[in-house]
C-alpha cells in the first residue's frame, strides 16, 4: 500500500480509537422523582459520572410514576427505550411479564461479571422485586413502609401519655375516641388507604391478600381480601367513622394536611413522610409501629414495602449493560445507600447500609427513623408478607378505595364492599392473565 | 355554507390545502387509524403478546357500567361549562362595549384567565377549595356545608366545572367583544333613531350579527369542555372520587396510560372519534343553516 | 363602540361598571389568593384558613422557586427552559396560522371535486386532543426521527382545525362585491389572497396568535413524551417536576410562586398583543 495512504489510515484509525475511548457511553435513566428528591437523583448520577469516564448516566424526569412507565413502554414499542427506568411497585407485574422487554437484574450482573451477592440485600425490601426463588428482577430504589405518627401535644391535651402510643387496634380506637373528646376534629386518619389498611394490614397480620403467595408464584392468583379479619377491620373503621374517631380523608396523601394542621391526632402514613412532618408539623411527634389485633394469630408479622424500583430495559447493546451493572453496583454501595437513606427517609436496601447507619448513631439522633426498619425486619417474611404481585394493580387499588369509601360512608356493609372489591379485582386479574399469555 | 362568487380551477386550492392535509394525514389520521386497529386487539402493555380480539373490546366496554356512566358525566360537564362560560362572557363583553372610562383596564384584566393553562387554573381553584387549607372551603364549612370534594362526587364536579368555566370566560369575552366592535355603529344608530330600545336593539340587531361569532364560540366551548378540560381533571380530581368526574376523554387516557389497557383505551378512542364526527356533522348541517352571514 | 355613543351617553354608566367590576373580582380572586400564598411561609398557609393579606416573603419564595427549585430538580438553567418553551410556542402559533389560512381560503373561495371531503377531513380533527392519540402519535414521531426536536414538539399539535374554522367563519363574511371587484381588476386568487384577504384578517391573525402561543406554551403531556434529552425540557415540565407528584411534600408557597411565574409569560403576550390587536381594529374601521 502507498505509504501516504497507510499513514493516513493509521492516523484515522488512531483518531477514531482515541475519540471512541474518550466519549463515555450515555445511559438514559428515566425517573419520576420530583422536588428535592429530583435534585438528589441528579446528584447521584453526577457523582457516578465524575468518578469514572467510561459511562455517563443521564437522569431524565418523565412525569409521574404512571407517566414514566407509559413513556418507557411507548419508547420500547418505538424502538427508543431508555436503559434504566424507575417503575412504581404497582407496575411490577406488568414489567415482570414483559420477557425480552426487560433484562432481570440478576442476569444483568452475572453477564457483566459484576460482583453481586443477593444475600447482602435486606430480604424484606428485595423480596417484592424478586422471583419466588429469590432471583432479583429489579433493583429497589426508593422504598418505604407505613408507620404510625402521633401528635404528642394532642395526646397531652386528651389526657393520654404523650410518650406511650397505642400498640393494638383496640387501643388505637380508644385513644382516637379520647382525642375526639378533647376537641380534635378527628382522632386518626390514614394516607394511602388501600396500601396501608388492606395490603399492609394483611401482611402485618400474616393473612394472605391473594392466593399463590399474593401472586408471587403465579398469575392465576385470586384476591382474598374479603376474609373475616379484614372485613372485621373495615367494619370497625366504618363504625369509627361515624363519630370521626377515624376520619377518612382521601385516597393518597391528602390526609397528610389534616395531620399537619392539627385536625387529626394520629396518622398512618408512609415512613417517607417523616421529612415532611419534621419540617412542617409545629408540635412534637413520635413514630411507632402499626397497630395489630392481638387475637389474630401470628400478628404482628412484618410490613411490606411501597415505592419504586429500577428496571433495566431489554434490547440494548452489551456495553450499555456493562455500564448499568457498574452503576447498580455503585448504587448498592454503602456510601450511596447511607446518604440516600438518611437524606430522604427511604429505606436502605443492603444489610451493610442498615448496620452502618445504626453504628453511626443516626437513629439515636433522629428518633423514629428506625421504626420502619424494625417493623420490616422483626421477623423473616412468610409467604403472606413477602410482597404482592397483581396485574392491573393500579386499577385494583382504585376499586378497593372505591369500595372502602362506600363502606366508610355507610352506603355498603363492610362485607358487601370487600366482596365487590374481590369480584371486580379478580376480573381485572383474569384480564391481565389473558393479555400476557 | 357556500359562497356565491368563487374562483375557478383546482390547482390553486390543491396547493393551498397541501400543507394542512399533509400534517393532518400524518399526525391525525394515521394515529387515528392505528387506534382503530389497536381497538380490535388485546395484549400486554409492551406489545409482546397481542392477538386479534374482534369486537371483544367494544362489547366489554358497553357492558361496563362505569363507561356508560362516563357519558352522563361528560354531557353534564360539557353543558354546564359551556353555559357558565358563554353567558358571563357575553354579558361582560356587552358591558365592556358600553363603557369608555377604564375600558382598556377591564379588557386587559378580564383576559388574564385565558392566559392561564387549564392545569394551573385547576391548581388555583384546588387551592381555594382544598378541604384542609382552602380559603373558600373554610368559608363553606363555616356556613354549615360539609365541604370535602375529595369524598363527595357532586362537590368535585362543581369544582371542576367552576375551574374549567372560569378559564373559558376570557376566551368568549375576547371574541364576543371583537364581534361587537365589528358591528358598524351606523346600524345601531339608525335603529336607535327609529325609536328602538336598547334591549330591542340588542336582540334584533346585535345578537343576530353576533351569530357567526356565537356559532364559532358554541362549537369551541363544547369542544373545549368535552376535550380540552383534560388538564383540569388531571390536576384536580383525576376523575374521582369514584369516577364522579371522569369525562370520556379522561377515561381514554387513564385506561390507556395509567391502566395500560391499550386495546380498551383504543376502543374508547374509536367511540370518541365517532362522536366527534357526529358532532361535527350536526353542528355544520343543522346549526349553520340558521346562521346569517353579512 | 357599537352602541351609538350619542344616543346612549345619557344612560347611567353605573350598571356596566358594576358588572365589570364584579367580573374583575371573579377573574382576579384566584390569582390574588395565589399571590398571597406565594408571599407567605408554608406554616402560615397550613394554619388554615390563610389570611387574605399578603405576607412578606414574595420575593424570597419566587427566587427559591426560580433558582433553587426549578434549576436544581431538572438540572437545567431557567433560560434554557424558557427558550424551549418560547420556541415551541412560536412554532405552533406560526405553523398553525401558516397552514390554516391557505386551507380555509381554498375551502371557501373555490369549488372543486373532493372539496367536501377535504372540508370534513380537516374539521374532524377539531376535537380529538393529542392526549387521546398520544401513544400512536409518539410511535410516528419516533419513526420519523422527530424525538427531541422542535418539529416533533410542534407538528402533532398543529394538526387540529381550530384556526381553520375561525378563518373559514371570517372568510364567509367577506362581501361578494370585493371578490367581484378583484376579478374585474383581473386579479387571480393569489392576488386576492395576498392583497385583500390577508390584510382583512389581521385582527383574526392577531387573536389566533395569542391563543395558539398560549396553547403551545402550556403543553405538558406531549413535550414530556417526545423529549428525553434534558436540554429540551420546557419550563412547564420543569415546574411540574419542582411541584411534585404527591410523593414528596406539598410546598404550597413554592407551588403558588411557581404558578404565578408560569402565568407570567402568556399573560404578557396577551397584554402586549391586545394593544396591537385593538390598534388593528381601529385602523380597519370601515
Amino acid at each position: 500500500m502507498h505509504p501516504k495512504i497507510l499513514a493516513g489510515a493509521a492516523a484515522a484509525f488512531f483518531a477514531l480509537a482515541g475519540s471512541a475511548a474518550a466519549d463515555p457511553v450515555e445511559l438514559q435513566w428515566w425517573h419520576a422523582m420530583t422536588a428535592v428528591n429530583g435534585d438528589r437523583v441528579n446528584q447521584i448520577a453526577a457523582d457516578f459520572n465524575k468518578m469514572q469516564s467510561d459511562y455517563k448516566v443521564v437522569p431524565v424526569f418523565k412525569g409521574s410514576y404512571a407517566e414514566t412507565m407509559t413513556a418507557a413502554i411507548a419508547a420500547y414499542r418505538a424502538g427508543n427505550a431508555p436503559d434504566i427506568v424507575q417503575v412504581f411497585e404497582v407496575g411490577t407485574a406488568t414489567m415482570m411479564a414483559a420477557k425480552g422487554a426487560i433484562k432481570p437484574v440478576y442476569q444483568l450482573m452475572a453477564d457483566a461479571g459484576e460482583p453481586f451477592d443477593p444475600s447482602a440485600y435486606l430480604p424484606a425490601v428485595t423480596a417484592y422485586y424478586s422471583t419466588a426463588d429469590g432471583k432479583m428482577l429489579s433493583l429497589p430504589f426508593n422504598s418505604s413502609t407505613p408507620v404510625v405518627y402521633w401528635n404528642k401535644d394532642a395526646f397531652k391535651k386528651a389526657g393520654l401519655d404523650p410518650d406511650t402510643p397505642p400498640k393494638t387496634w383496640p387501643e388505637t380506637f380508644a385513644a382516637a375516641k379520647k382525642l375526639r373528646a378533647a376537641g380534635l376534629n378527628c382522632g386518626f386518619t390514614s394516607a394511602w388507604v388501600s396500601w396501608v389498611q388492606i395490603e399492609n394490614f394483611s401482611a402485618w397480620h400474616n393473612i394472605p391478600i391473594g392466593t399463590k403467595a399474593n401472586g408471587l408464584e403465579g398469575a392465576d392468583t385470586e384476591l382474598e381480601i374479603n376474609n373475616p379479619t379484614v372485613v372485621r377491620h373495615v367494619a370497625n373503621l366504618a363504625e369509627a367513622q361515624k363519630d370521626k374517631s377515624f376520619d377518612y380523608s382521601g385516597r393518597t396523601t391528602e390526609p397528610e394536611a389534616r395531620f399537619l394542621n392539627g385536625d387529626c391526632g394520629m396518622i398512618q402514613d408512609s415512613s417517607a413522610a417523616y421529612g415532611l412532618f419534621s419540617k412542617s408539623l409545629k408540635a412534637p411527634f413520635g413514630v411507632t409501629e402499626l397497630p395489630y389485633y392481638p387475637d389474630v394469630k401470628g400478628a404482628p408479622q412484618n410490613s411490606i414495602i411501597g415505592g419504586a424500583s429500577l428496571w433495566v430495559m431489554g434490547g440494548k447493546p452489551a456495553e450499555h449493560y456493562k455500564g448499568v451493572a457498574k452503576f447498580f453496583a455503585y448504587l448498592s454501595g454503602i456510601p450511596v445507600q447511607v446518604k440516600w437513606h438518611e437524606d430522604t427517609g427511604y429505606l436502605p436496601i443492603t444489610k451493610a447500609a442498615y448496620a452502618a447507619t445504626k453504628a453511626s448513631g443516626f437513629y439515636e439522633q433522629h428518633p423514629g427513623t428506625e421504626t420502619a426498619l424494625k417493623q420490616m425486619t422483626g421477623k423473616p417474611p412468610t409467604e403472606n408478607s413477602r410482597g404482592l404481585r397483581f396485574g392491573n394493580l393500579v386499577q385494583i387499588r382504585d376499586i378497593i378505595a372505591e369500595d372502602l369509601e362506600a363502606a366508610f360512608s355507610g352506603k355498603e356493609s363492610a362485607k358487601a364492599a370487600m366482596d365487590d372489591a374481590v369480584k371486580r379485582g379478580n376480573a381485572l386479574l383474569r384480564q391481565f392473565q389473558r393479555n400476557t399469555q | 355554507m357556500e359562497r356565491r362568487v368563487v374562483f375557478a380551477g383546482w390547482l390553486c386550492p390543491a396547493v393551498l390545502l397541501l400543507p394542512q392535509m399533509a400534517v393532518t394525514l400524518v399526525f391525525f389520521f394515521w394515529p387515528a387509524g392505528q387506534a382503530v386497529v389497536q381497538s380490535f386487539r388485546r395484549g400486554d402493555a409492551f406489545g409482546l403478546a397481542t392477538r386479534f380480539a374482534g369486537i371483544e373490546n367494544f362489547t366489554q366496554l358497553f357492558a361496563d357500567p362505569n363507561y356508560l356512566a362516563s357519558f352522563g358525566v361528560t354531557a353534564l360537564f360539557s353543558l354546564s361549562v359551556a353555559v357558565l362560560a358563554l353567558a358571563p362572557g357575553l354579558l361582560l363583553a356587552v358591558m365592556a362595549d358600553r363603557v369608555v372610562r377604564g375600558a382598556a383596564l377591564y379588557k386587559t384584566v378580564l383576559l388574564i384567565p385565558y392566559a392561564i393553562a387549564p392545569a394551573i387554573a385547576g391548581v388555583l381553584w384546588m387551592f381555594l377549595f382544598n378541604p384542609a387549607i382552602g380559603v373558600l372551603a373554610a368559608g363553606l364549612n363555616r356556613a354549615g356545608l360539609d365541604w370535602n370534594y375529595l369524598l363527595d362526587g357532586p362537590q368535585a364536579m362543581l369544582l371542576v366545572i367552576l375551574a374549567a368555566a372560569w378559564k373559558q370566560i376570557s376566551y368568549n369575552f375576547l371574541f364576543f367583544l371583537a364581534g361587537l366592535q365589528a358591528i358598524p355603529p351606523s346600524l345601531i344608530e339608525a335603529s336607535a333613531i327609529d325609536g328602538a330600545s336598547p334591549r330591542r336593539r340588542f336582540w334584533t340587531i346585535v345578537f343576530p350579527l353576533l351569530a357567526p361569532t356565537s356559532f364559532f364560540l358554541l362549537v369551541v366551548n363544547i369542544v373545549y369542555a368535552f376535550f380540552d378540560t383534560f388538564g383540569v381533571i388531571h390536576n384536580v380530581t383525576q376523575g374521582g372520587p369514584g369516577q364522579a368526574t371522569e369525562i370520556l376523554v379522561y377515561k381514554v387516557w387513564y385506561d390507556g396510560v395509567v391502566g395500560l389497557d391499550l386495546g380498551g383505551s383504543a376502543a374508547q378512542s374509536v367511540v370518541l372519534m365517532a362522536i366527534v364526527v357526529a358532532l361535527t356533522g350536526i353542528q355544520f348541517r343543522f346549526i349553520e343553516r340558521r346562521v346569517h352571514y353579512a | 363602540m357599537s352602541d351609538g355613543g350619542m344616543v346612549t351617553a345619557r344612560r347611567s354608566a353605573l350598571v356596566p361598571h358594576a358588572v365589570l367590576i364584579a367580573g374583575l373580582a371573579l377573574v382576579l380572586f384566584p390569582v390574588y389568593v395565589a399571590f398571597v400564598a406565594a408571599s407567605d411561609t408554608l406554616p402560615d398557609i397550613l394554619a388554615a384558613p390563610m389570611s387574605l393579606v399578603p405576607g412578606r416573603h414574595f420575593f424570597a419564595n419566587t427566587l427559591e422557586a426560580l433558582a433553587a427549585g426549578t434549576v436544581k430538580t431538572s438540572g437545567q438553567p431557567v433560560w434554557s427552559m424558557l427558550l424551549n418553551s418560547t420556541a415551541m410556542a412560536l412554532a405552533i402559533a406560526v405553523g398553525k396560522i401558516a397552514i390554516s389560512l391557505p386551507s380555509a381560503y381554498a375551502v371557501v373561495f373555490f369549488r372543486f371535486p373532493l372539496r367536501k371531503l377535504c372540508f370534513w377531513a380537516i374539521f374532524v380533527t377539531l376535537m380529538l386532543p393529542v392526549e387521546v392519540r398520544i401513544m400512536p402519535t409518539y410511535k410516528i414521531a419516533a419513526d420519523l426521527k422527530l424525538i427531541n426536536s422542535y418539529a416533533g414538539l410542534a407538528l402533532p399539535l398543529i394538526a387540529s382545525a381550530t384556526a381553520t374554522l375561525l378563518f373559514r367563519q371570517f372568510f364567509l363574511t367577506i362581501p361578494d362585491e370585493l371578490v367581484e371587484a378583484a376579478k374585474i381588476d383581473g386579479a387571480g386568487p393569489w392576488r386576492f389572497l395576498v392583497d385583500t384577504v390577508i390584510p382583512l384578517s389581521k385582527t383574526n391573525i392577531a387573536a389566533l396568535f395569542v391563543i395558539l402561543f398560549i396553547y403551545g406554551w402550556n403543553q405538558y403531556l406531549w413535550p414530556l413524551l417526545v423529549t428525553d434529552s434534558p436540554g429540551m425540557t420546557t419550563i412547564v415540565i420543569g415546574m411540574r417536576q419542582m411541584i411534585g407528584n404527591g410523593d414528596a411534600q406539598t410546598e404550597w408557597h413554592l407551588i403558588m410562586a411557581t404558578a404565578l411565574l408560569a402565568i407570567l409569560p402568556p399573560t404578557l403576550v396577551v397584554v402586549l398583543m391586545q394593544r396591537w390587536f385593538v390598534k388593528g381594529l381601529v385602523e380597519s374601521e370601515k
